[in-house]
């Protein structure tokens, strides 16, 4: 058996003036395994914990239990000081007898007999203790971002900068994400390009910044500290090294299909950049829209190239990367502007969504940043914007706030009226949300320098009438029916997760929520990081956000990540819940209830392993476990029961 | 043991927690609740809790982080349903089922902790000393 020695502390008379110290120390001394008994002022103080580690020593003692505060205090102070005698820190355990007994009870009879209880069932645990070693995992310092936008450049330049490799994924042929598509960003104006670009050139000379664009990420094995995973390039028909993104070839192809990032507003070429700014500055060839690649003849861009560099051979090419940790950074889109039927979404050509708008006001948009809408090149002179359009509607689309729509709806107006001064912008609202620094008097400039007009109401029908749009809105203030003729209607649609996302973050088995966006480890806590350990979650891919918000996202997963990166080995706590494989049948159930994903079923062995490096130790699967296979470290069955018999036993 | 004696399993987050506050706030509970301490409520089995009854507790009390707030995320949801269950089984073994009791009490309810410990304290002493034939 355990030798083992309590100590009991009187922290002054925070302990002794409710507990009779004296017989704590007496009825302990015949408690199973107890070999040494000592009481003392101020267990925590240096000679008190001298006479610990001397105790220790003379005595032989192999586990030791500290009766004082709660564990929270000094559990970690007490292991040192048992460990610098040669014990194995798990061996000490703390009974807590100060905040949860002699501090809440005034009965000097009643507290003492608690003390003793807790004390004895504390012993208890402690006699079935075994020594543990921290478990320690080498670390691959190197990190994969995915998604290319604001957040994921953001968090791809902190860490590169911090010494260490990163892997960019984009699927896109550039970077650049959302914000690449904006005129001025809320609430400064500043011009979106840029604040952007030079990050993104950043991206493309940093040494440490692997960057594969048009790319996507396939799968993923392995875990935090070491994941594999593999990343498809697509082929992009163009020989990167030799080509100088000239941009003869786009200037050349003959053919002309709608340009996604001006939101099908202007043309672009079947071999294209997205943007002018683009990173890479080197195009691709949409195979789908290449005449040579449907009908097999054409070819006008490779004989135009000065540089040999289109390559119709390249084939998609998949590789294997080795990181430690992931950042996920995909971003949203908007939900489609045909799910508002009663809006005319998808049948009117004059009702936009918002990103669609920002390109309108764009001077690098199609209309060179002239307000002129779709159907027929027109100014318009009424604009009707209409917020929470698929947002906080629970019974219809989403019941979630999409954040950023109030502001940029704002700075929408906003810049409206400063290209037509003469035009009329009406915002209807639900609320209006302005929290952030510098927000609400961004706000207040729109409706008293700007004149935008406010109509708090929800919108029920927009339709065509005499080349004219009509709102009909209901004005809730003056309980009063509104129409607003309108010659182009913006639709502030609601931010969704990216689509391909979902599939993405299964391959990870990330978590999300109801709707879509990727759940945090702890919603206040930890929210950064996924319950998956190593993956970490910044930008609109966790919810929707604006840019500072993404910013800081980035920063803080690179920060945790460059913290994880400056140690060789990852040390993680080892009273973890391990698999006895004698009694385990491979059930599952423990798979089932762990909220981790760190144990799995072995199908040639027919058990459950457990990968301890992602156990953070609820203990879930060891209640779970109907055969007792799972059994948490040093919080065992047999622990818990004895403790309850010692706490019974009269 | 004083009467009635009750065990009382605590998750680390937010019960032993919530327990600490009531104890740095001074505050006062009646002395018959016996702590173990789990890192969370999830942890608690249905064997620990019958070998409570059978050992002599009278009443048994989990304790964990509010729905939404435990610190694994899901482990609370976990508790309900199995203590849901118990209740059942306990009916099955003629045990009152108010002998246990679910409670969430977060690390700054040090307050609300001292409440629950008193009302069920005071239940349990209403139902009288639980006498168990077999377990
Ligand atoms: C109309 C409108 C106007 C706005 N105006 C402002 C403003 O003025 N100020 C402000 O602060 N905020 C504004 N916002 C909010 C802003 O757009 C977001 O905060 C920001 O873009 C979020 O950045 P992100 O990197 O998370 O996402 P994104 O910009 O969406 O970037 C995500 C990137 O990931 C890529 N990706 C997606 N899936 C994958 C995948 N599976 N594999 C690889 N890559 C993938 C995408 O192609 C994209 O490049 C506005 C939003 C809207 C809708
Ligand atoms: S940690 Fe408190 S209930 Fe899970």
């Amino acid at each position: 058996m355990k030798r083992i020695g309590v100590f009991v502390c009187h922290c002054g008379i925070n302990i002794a003036g409710t507990v009779d110290i004296k017989r704590v120390v007496e009825a302990v001394k015949n408690f199973p395994g107890v070999v040494y008994v000592e009481d003392y002022k101020y267990m925590c103080s240096d000679p008190g914990q001298n006479l610990i580690r001397e105790k220790i020593k003379s005595e032989k003692l192999d586990g030791v239990v500290i009766a004082a505060c709660s564990p929270t205090l000094h559990e970690k102070t007490f292991r040192n000081t048992v460990s610098q005698a040669g014990i194995n820190p798990y061996n000490c355990e703390i009974a807590n007898i100060r905040e949860q007994c002699s501090w809440v009870h005034t009965n000097m009879e009643e507290a003492t007999e608690k003390a003793i209880r807790i004390v004895k069932s504390i012993v208890a645990k402690t006699l079935l203790d075994e020594s543990l070693v921290p478990i320690k995992s080498p670390v691959v310092k190197r990190a994969l971002v995915v998604g290319g936008g604001i957040a994921g450049i953001q968090a791809a330049l902190n860490i590169a900068n911090s010494g260490y490799e990163v892997v960019l994924v984009e699927k896109e042929p550039s970077i650049g994400g959302r914000m690449a598509q904006f005129s001025e960003t809320f609430p400064t104006l500043d011009c979106a390009q840029c604040i952007l670009t030079p990050k993104m050139v950043d991206v493309a000379s940093n040494e440490n910044i692997k960057l594969l664009t048009y790319s996507e990420v396939v799968d993923v094995s392995g875990s935090v500290g070491n994941f594999k995973v593999k990343i498809k390039k697509k082929a992009k028909s163009v020989d990167y090294e030799k080509c100088t993104g000239c941009g003869i070839c786009v200037e050349k192809c003959p053919v002309k299909v709608p340009n996604e990032f001006d939101r099908g507003m202007s043309e672009r070429k079947a071999i294209y950049t997205q943007f002018p700014q683009a990173v890479p500055n080197k195009p691709v060839i949409d195979r789908e829209n290449c005449t040579y690649f449907q009908k097999g003849k054409c070819r006008l861009c490779e004989r135009v190239c000065p540089f040999g560099a289109i390559d119709f051979e390249q084939e998609d090419e998949v590789i294997e990367e080795e990181v430690g940790a992931i950042v996920l950074a995909t971003g949203y889109e908007l939900y489609d502007v045909s799910n508002m039927g009663e809006y005319g979404g998808g049948e009117l050509e004059d009702v936009i969504d918002g990103l669609t708008f920002e390109r309108l006001l764009s001077s690098s948009g199609p209309t060179s940043g002239e307000v002129r809408r779709p159907s027929d090149g027109k100014v318009p002179k009424t604009v009707v914007f209409v917020k929470c359009v698929g947002s906080r509607d629970p019974e219809h689309h989403f019941p979630y706030c999409s954040k950023v729509c109030c502001m940029y709806t704002t700075k929408h107006a906003m810049l409206y009226k400063h290209r037509v001064p003469d035009g009329k912008a009406y915002i209807f609202y639900m609320d209006v949300r302005t929290a952030g620094k510098g927000y609400e008097e961004f706000y207040q400039r729109a409706q008293e320098e700007d004149g935008v007009i406010y109509l708090r109401g929800k919108v029920s029908k927009i339709y065509k009438s005499d080349g004219k749009l009509i709102v009909d809105g209901f004005d809730t203030l003056t309980g009063r029916k509104v129409q607003v003729e309108a010659d182009m209607v913006v639709l502030a649609m609601a931010i969704r997760p990216s689509s391909g996302a979902e599939k993405l973050f299964n391959l990870l088995k990330v978590s999300t929520d109801a709707n879509g966006f990727l759940t945090e480890a702890h919603p206040k806590l930890r929210p950064v990081e996924s319950l998956t350990a190593g993956i970490f979650l910044v930008g609109c891919a966790q919810g929707p956000k604006d840019i500072p918000d993404s910013v800081s996202q980035a920063n803080a997963a690179a920060s945790m990540i460059s913290v994880m990166f400056s140690q060789d080995y990852l040390i993680h706590e080892p009273i973890i819940t391990g698999v006895n494989e004698d009694l385990c049948s491979g059930c599952g159930i423990c798979v089932a209830v762990c909220p981790y994903d760190a144990r799995k079923i072995n199908r040639e062995k027919g058990t459950v392993e457990v990968n301890e490096i992602l156990c953070e130790a609820c203990g879930a699967c060891a209640a779970a476990c109907p055969s007792g296979a799972a059994q948490q470290k040093n919080l065992t069955d047999r622990q818990i029961i004895s403790m309850i018999k010692a706490i019974l036993e009269e | 043991m004083i009467k009635p004696k009750i065990i009382a399993f605590y998750c680390k987050w937010c019960t032993s927690a919530g327990a600490d506050l009531a104890g740095t706030s001074r505050l006062t509970y009646p002395p018959n609740v016996i702590p173990v301490r789990v890192m969370c409520s999830s942890r608690v089995d249905a064997e620990h809790v019958l070998e409570a009854f059978k050992n002599g507790a009278d009443g048994v009390l989990i304790g964990g982080c509010h729905p939404g707030d435990c610190h694994y995320e899901t482990g609370n949801y976990q508790t309900l349903k199995r203590v849901t269950l118990l209740k059942k089984m306990l009916e099955d073994l003629n045990i009152d089922p108010r002998r246990l009791r679910l409670e969430w009490v977060s690390a700054a309810e040090g307050k609300r902790f001292t409440e629950v410990v008193k009302e069920f304290t005071e239940e349990i002493a209403k139902l009288g000393e639980l006498k168990v034939e077999k377990l």
